[in-house]
């Protein structure tokens, strides 16, 4: 026993072996068990928690930057749709001649504006190797180029938070024009097939999930190994005395720019998982309110601790579906609430709870634990 | 079938061709009146032609019973009456000739006088040229502007006449277009050139509109004559766009006059204390349905409902301020980021607030009678007057504001916290409650741009979120801490913006002003009017 628990002695180890348990119980449970067993899960289960695991992906992204570096941002939901929109060109392409309109090469909502042919940025959006290109190009382009002129101007804090926010918003209007040639206000839907494999079968959706949980796991191990290592610590540095770092030498410009390009690559894989899942892509993700909702998990989990973001993620997703459910007048004022309680109570959001409980426990019957021993 | 058909028609055309086309003349109303009952549609618009031709005070009032369709005549006698149908269902019948009420007539004995929509538009036109004599000054301005879309309607000899008589320098100037409109139609090009001459620089669009026509026509213009009318669309052509100009710098104003309210109060709680307060916008959303309950509440006073609401806005949404800094802001001092979210929380459950007690649907806030209508500077620029009003209302607050933080002593303590609040609490200046007014202003100041807005769009739950991205643009563009930098920015990016529209219309306007910002941010990450000092961190 003792040797089992050793195996969840570091927060790596925790989220490998928990991640590790629940994708294995949700594939034996969904492939093998009868659909009347108490323990089974169902189609929509393996979906939904598919789509919360695309979440902790997501936060993850965010508490990378928000955590570990001090940059807010309020515009990551605008990199999560960008490798969502590239993903649902791509879906939208194998969709071909079973569209509406029957068109082999164009979308059907191209074919409602009487276009004749593909615009160019939709070159090479049937081909698989092309999209994953994308997923990685288009967030990661333009956080590089959002970031250096930000960074390099020294534009930081809030000023930085609301610029984010106005480049979503930006990116919001674009996207809902039907001239931009992304399917205007619907987005793109209707997706039928990937890599040849229909998106409404149980197996696809298994395996969607399955690829989720292990580039979750993937994107987890490789930030844990940056923040770890000597830039990780630069990074928090910066953080904490941008100019102080400066002054020793560092060009902190630099590492911002990677770091927040790296994060949002991850935003964009997020977004690229999440699409074939949720089966939609439209203009509402790029909404600021959706980014502010990813820095709520940050916040609830424990910014500054990467397993944090995840549970984050997880535990508001998870209540968002049941309160919205139950009573969807409620949620709002929840999350309003808990974004209120969290900064003021929980600075270090739930996972900074325990210890803190702990610390206080000991403060209070110090002599306690050494009777017990 | 149709061949027989085409027959008959090509008949009944030659027919009518044959018809003698001469106008009837009467002496008098009256007789005139006879001949009414017997017209069919062929001859009705002749004959009241020449109706119009008599000088008769009762012409007109025949005219505008006859279009809305309420002259009968009684088949016995032929005599002509107007049924005015009233509320209940009853009618009221008048003898046309001598203007009284008759009593012992029924409707059912009348049979009606029956007009086509041809007919129709013909009346119109005769009842411009008899507006065009009209006593009063407006409506025969009117129908003098009519008059310019087809000046065959008015004979030399009546225009003339009416020139006259015509004391309003007004309507005498619109007769001298269409006289020289007239001219123009002559093929006389020493004519043509005097015409023209008066035709320069008139705004009128039927002017311009002839003289686009006229341009293209080669047979009946000379080319000097040509090239003189090519000089006066360009002249017309330029006057027209200074007046776009103008109105686009008036709608930019009146934008950037909203912008200013929204920011304003953002310019004091972000630029001032350094709050980041992302409930602001809710604040004006407050304020919006401040405006609408008051309205509620007294619905006979809708025309002052504004002027309570000015000052009840300010209170709700400062109080609900002072709530805020008092029970959440004041405790995440020099946190930032944290007051972002928490603000951000605020936002999320007064929005679930409103939905919740007011349902989520736009609530109808109703525009008091002063605020509508507008100004006609000339016939391509007006002024509305709710724009106009708002852009100096935005100014007074904008002054009263700035009076306020000069000379009040409560100014001068906010100015002192602002600037190093260790030092304002050392010379006994309580920071907490100033913090806490100063709050309270700068959300009292968003509740009275809620008022403002709720007249400019829906108020709903969302109404704030539309402003809070523009507002914070605002204040960072224009330098955070300056009221006269939010104030010059405010403007700059609403007239912008209104120019930009016409170009790339208002989504890719909104688009390129934000694009174009970040990138002004980049230049310059204090703004317009950055605060001088050497402080770093």
């Amino acid at each position: 026993m003792k040797n089992f628990m050793a195996l969840f002695a570091t927060p790596v180890q925790r989220v490998t072996g928990i991640l590790a348990i629940v994708t294995l119980y949700v594939t034996l449970a969904n492939g093998l068990l009868p659909p009347d067993s108490f323990l089974y899960v169902s189609d929509y289960s393996v979906t939904l928690l598919g789509k919360y695991l695309c979440y902790a992906l997501l936060a993850l992204s965010v508490d990378l930057v928000w955590g570990y570096c001090g940059i807010l941002s309020l515009g990551h939901g605008a990199f999560f749709a960008l490798g969502g929109y590239a993903m649902g060109m791509y879906l939208m392409r194998q969709i071909g001649d079973r569209g509406v309109y029957g068109n082999a090469d164009l979308p059907d909502f191209m074919v409602f504006l009487n276009w004749d042919v593909l615009p160019w940025f939709w070159a090479g959006s049937d081909s698989f190797i092309w999209m994953v290109v994308m997923v990685v190009l288009a967030p990661g382009l333009l956080a590089y180029i959002f970031g250096v002129m930000a960074f390099r101007s020294r534009v930081s804090g809030v000023y930085l938070s609301i610029m984010t926010q106005a480049m979503t918003y930006a990116l919001l209007l674009a996207f809902f024009r039907n001239e931009m040639g992304f399917g205007g206000n619907n987005g793109l839907t209707d997706f039928k097939d990937i890599l040849g494999y229909s998106l409404q079968s149980g197996s696809t959706r298994l395996s969607l999930f399955i690829i989720t949980a292990v580039v979750l796991w993937l994107a987890f191990f490789i930030c844990n190994r940056i923040v770890n290592s000597k830039a990780g610590k630069i990074v928090m540095a910066i953080r904490d005395a941008e100019n102080r770092s400066r002054f020793v030498g560092y060009n902190t410009a630099s590492y911002k720019v990677a770091l927040f390009t790296f994060s949002a690559v991850l935003a964009g894989i997020a977004g690229a998982l999440y699409v074939p899942q949720v089966g939609i892509i439209n203009p509402g993700e790029f909404s600021p309110i959706n980014s502010i909702e990813m820095v709520i998990w940050v916040a609830i989990g424990g910014r500054g601790t990467l397993y944090g973001a995840i549970v984050g993620a997880l535990v508001v997703s998870y209540a968002k579906t049941r309160f919205t459910a139950i009573m969807p007048e409620a949620w709002l004022f929840a999350l309003g609430g808990l974004f209120v309680l969290v900064t003021l109570l929980l600075p270090k959001g739930l996972v900074g709870l325990w210890p803190t409980l702990k610390a206080k426990a000991q403060q209070l019957w110090p002599k306690t634990k050494e009777q017990a021993l | 079938m149709i061949l027989f058909a085409r027959l008959i028609f090509l008949m009944l055309f030659i027919v009518a061709l044959s018809w003698p086309l001469k106008a009837a003349e009467f002496e008098n109303f009256e007789t005139a009146l006879t001949a009414l009952p017997e017209a069919n549609f062929k001859s009705l618009p002749e004959l009241l032609e020449a109706i119009a031709e008599l000088d008769d005070q009762r012409v007109s009032s025949l005219f505008t019973h006859l279009s809305k369709g309420e002259v009968y005549f009684q088949k016995s006698d032929k005599q002509v009456f107007y049924v005015v149908d009233q509320a209940d269902g009853t009618a009221n019948i008048v003898d046309v000739i001598s203007g009284e009420v008759v009593q012992d007539i029924n409707k059912n004995q009348l049979s009606k006088v029956k007009t086509t929509n041809s007919i129709r538009s013909g009346i119109a036109q005769l009842q411009a040229q008899l507006n065009l004599n009209h006593q009063d000054s407006a409506i025969r301005l009117n129908a003098a502007r009519e008059m310019l879309a087809d000046v065959t309607r008015i004979s030399d000899k009546r225009l003339a006449d009416r020139q006259t008589k015509e004391e309003n320098s007004a309507v005498a100037d619109i007769l001298i277009l269409i006289a020289a409109l007239k001219e123009l139609s002559k093929e006389d090009s020493a004519a043509q050139l005097a015409a023209l001459e008066s035709l320069d620089s008139s705004l009128e669009p039927d002017v311009r509109q002839v003289l686009v026509a006229a341009s293209q026509d080669k047979e009946r213009y000379s080319p000097e004559v040509q090239i003189k009318i090519k000089a006066t669309l360009a002249s017309i052509e330029n006057q027209r766009n200074l007046y776009s100009y103008a109105e686009n710098i008036f709608f930019g104003l009146s934008l950037g006059s909203v912008l200013l309210l929204a920011a304003i109060g953002l310019a004091i709680t972000f630029g001032v204390m350094g709050v980041i307060n992302m409930a602001h916008g809710e604040m004006m959303m407050l304020g919006a349905y401040t405006t609408y309950v008051i309205q509620q509440c007294f619905p006979n006073l809708i025309e002052y409902s504004l002027l309570i609401a000015i000052p009840a806005a300010f209170l709700v949404s400062g109080l609900v301020g002072v709530l805020i800094e008092r029970s959440v802001i004041q405790f995440l001092k020099g946190r930032p980021l944290e007051t972002l979210l928490a603000t951000f929380g605020i936002s999320l459950i007064l929005q679930q607030l409103v939905r919740t007690v007011f349902s989520p649907l736009n609530r109808q806030v109703i525009a008091p009678e002063w605020m509508s209508g507008s100004w006609q500077i000339n016939p391509v620029f007006s002024v509305t007057f709710n724009r106009l009003y708002i852009i100096i209302f935005s100014l007074i607050v904008f002054f009263m504001l700035l009076i306020f933080l000069k000379k009040s002593a409560l100014g001068l303590h906010v100015r002192a916290v602002a600037q190093n609040r260790d030092m304002a609490r050392a010379l006994s200046i309580r920071s907490n409650w100033v913090d806490a007014a100063t709050f309270g202003l700068g959300s009292g100041i968003a509740g009275i741009a809620g008022v403002v807005l709720s007249q400019l769009t829906n108020v709903g739950p969302n109404l704030g979120q539309a402003y809070i991205i523009d507002s914070f643009l605002v204040v960072v563009f224009g330098g955070v801490g300056n009221l006269w930098g939010t104030l010059v920015s405010a403007m700059t990016l609403g007239v912008l913006n209104k120019f930009l529209e016409p170009i790339t219309g208002p989504v890719m306007a909104t688009i390129i002003v934000l694009v174009g910002l970040v990138f002004f941010i980049q230049k310059r990450p204090m703004g317009l009017f950055p605060q001088k000092g050497r402080a770093v961190e």
